[in-house]
């Protein structure tokens, strides 16, 4: 079974994997993200075009309101 | 004004980090709590030049934690923030922004800075912000701020760096889930934000 990295996690991959199904399976609730796939920034109107390639590393930063 | 030099303010800071952090422009996005205390101690540090955008005024209720005073109440932020820091450093350039950051502008006003500081409220315009510059300037560091208030709990806040963003705070903490804006926390976040900035720039070839 072939993985992908999610802040540290392994999880499996799967053909057609998009940033929104990797955001469902790690229950991130958090609305405000940035989220990063092998360095390269994913905008949020491509989480749900944009397909992890297999072995991929994604990080994901929370974004909490306050200043 | 007094006749002073950079070496009068400045003199007791070691000339290599002195060389190294004197001819950067360091953008701030945002005057409020974080913003205004980056601001103030970004220009001890001796740093060359500042950008700061924010369209707001100064109001009564940003006393308990920005770097304002009664009297500045009214004033748009930067003007006061211009004020307040030419009465610190007088050798620091400011270039001011009175504009709400969009994703029009973002690459405009910040295009000259060297490290960009994220000192925003809202969590959708952090997002705006940070997809951006990182968009635009991969390459340059962002030293952003997630979960910044409440009080106690200090061990919890961290740096987290992912690529060229450095996350500076908690990451828990937030206004709604009845996280009071406190001033000492918020100085604190801000401080790591400065701090970062400077190790950023004096551990650069």
């Amino acid at each position: 079974m072939e993985k992908i990295t999610v802040n540290g996690h392994l999880i499996d991959w799967e053909k057609n994997l998009t940033v929104r199904m990797v955001l469902k399976k790690m229950n991130y609730v958090f609305k405000m993200l940035v989220i990063k796939v092998n360095g390269t920034l994913v905008k949020k109107e491509d989480y749900d075009t944009f397909i992890i390639p297999k072995n991929a590393e994604v990080k994901v930063i929370h974004l909490i309101s306050g200043g | 004004m007094m006749n002073i030099n950079k070496e009068d303010l400045f003199g007791k800071i070691d000339p290599k980090i002195r060389e190294k952090i004197a001819n950067k422009t360091i953008g701030i996005a945002g005057a409020g709590g974080l913003g205004s205390n980056v601001a103030v101690s970004l220009a001890r540090c001796g740093i060359d030049k500042l950008v700061i955008a924010d369209f707001d005024k100064v109001e009564y209720p940003n006393l308990n934690r920005q770097y304002y005073f009664l009297d500045q109440v009214g004033m748009y932020k930067v003007d006061a923030l211009y004020e307040t820091i030419k009465r610190i450093n007088p050798f620091i350039k400011i270039e001011k922004y009175k504009t709400e950051l969009n994703s029009l502008n973002v690459k405009d006003i910040f295009s000259k800075v060297d490290i960009l500081v994220e000192a925003l409220d809202k969590a959708e315009v952090k997002q705006m912000l940070i997809e951006n510059w990182t968009e635009h300037f991969p390459e340059k560091p962002i030293i952003i701020a997630s979960g910044v208030y409440g009080f106690g709990d200090f061990e919890k806040l961290r740096i987290k760096v992912v690529d060229k963003i450095y996350i500076c705070g908690d990451q828990v903490t937030e206004i709604k889930n009845d996280f009071s804006p406190l001033s000492p926390k918020i100085g604190i976040v801000s401080n790591m934000q400065s701090d970062l900035v400077v190790k950023i720039l004096v551990n650069e070839e």
